[in-house]
């Protein structure tokens, strides 16, 4: 290894203890916590002070958005199940765990954008009320995130994944951080789809 | 890493056990909003099962149940500066609930 690499990335630092990789995804998912607190918060005022605000069960597909809630969630078991068979040495087993992930990621980004066209062709836009002002940001930067962990998802299980043959350690610790962002953002979505559609 | 396969065997067995709780939570969460309840308790009610999944999620999927001080050192600051960004605009505004 040469003396400009990253060190501890496969072995833990001996001051914190983890990876330095661990402790990057770890302050970035802090990081993600104020973006997404801030876009919270902002549902917050915004409900707060309005006059009158509408049951979300009312305007919004519930049976829809519980079938991606169970399909994000199984997308989460898929992912640390993957995580879990690098760590078995089963290389096979990990590529069709990561496979499943993505292909969960993709029919929740599907069900949203046959619920944002239903909304588009009856004529409700961000810009209709507030309500759906809110719903549109906070949904719309949410599969944003699970866009861009398909497409890092996607890279590590196609290019990505030759990391294995030189470097299963480093490989392994790669899919651990892509993991911890994916159950992030099934985070997000768990208190996305009650306070939205439920409340 | 350096767990041995039997551990890990194990860990598969929690992480089936707490999806089947995560699944089972989301169906309570929609069938409680089908009470109607009013404003303030369904908010309570969908929020403590909202965090109960989540704190599945980050302590079993995300490991956190077993990771190390530093981690939890981060979260913790993380938490406290959440918890601010929630309460400002209740905080700087004594008007702001419309009854």
């Amino acid at each position: 290894m040469s003396d400009n690499a990253i060190r501890y990335i496969s072995k833990p630092h001996p001051v914190t203890g983890v990876t330095n990789s661990k402790l990057g995804i770890w302050c970035f998912l802090a990081s993600e916590v104020m973006f997404f607190g801030g876009l919270f918060s902002a549902y917050v005022l915004l409900r707060a002070s309005a006059p009158s605000w509408p049951r979300g069960s009312d305007l919004l597909n519930v049976p829809l958005a519980t079938l991606n809630t169970l399909v994000l969630i199984t997308s989460s078991v898929t992912m640390v199940m993957a995580w879990a068979s690098l760590a078995l040495k089963d290389f096979s087993k990990y590529k069709r765990y990561m496979a499943a992930t993505i292909l969960l990621a993709l029919v929740f980004l599907v069900v949203k954008s046959i619920e944002y066209a239903h909304k588009f062709e009856h004529h409700y836009f961000p810009a209709t009320n507030t309500f759906y002002a809110i719903y549109f940001t906070l949904t719309g930067l949410h599969g944003l995130h699970v866009l861009g962990g398909v497409v890092v998802n996607t890279y590590f299980l196609f290019p990505g994944s030759a990391l294995w043959k030189n470097d299963p350690e480093q490989f392994q610790g790669r899919i651990e951080c892509a993991g911890l962002y994916w159950h992030f953002v099934d985070l997000v979505w768990i208190f996305l789809f009650p306070v939205l559609y439920l409340l | 890493m350096t767990e041995s396969p039997e551990e890990i065997k194990k860990h598969v067995k929690i992480y089936i056990t707490v999806f089947a709780a995560l699944a089972f939570l989301t169906v309570v969460t929609v069938g409680v909003s089908y009470l109607k309840l009013p404003v303030v308790p369904a908010i309570v009610t969908a929020l403590l099962i909202a965090t109960l999944k989540a704190g599945l999620v980050a302590g079993f999927f995300m490991h956190l149940i077993s990771e190390k001080q530093v981690i939890f050192g981060i979260l913790v600051v993380t938490v406290f500066f959440f918890i601010v960004l929630m309460l400002l605009p209740a905080l700087s505004r004594s008007d702001l609930y419309v009854s």
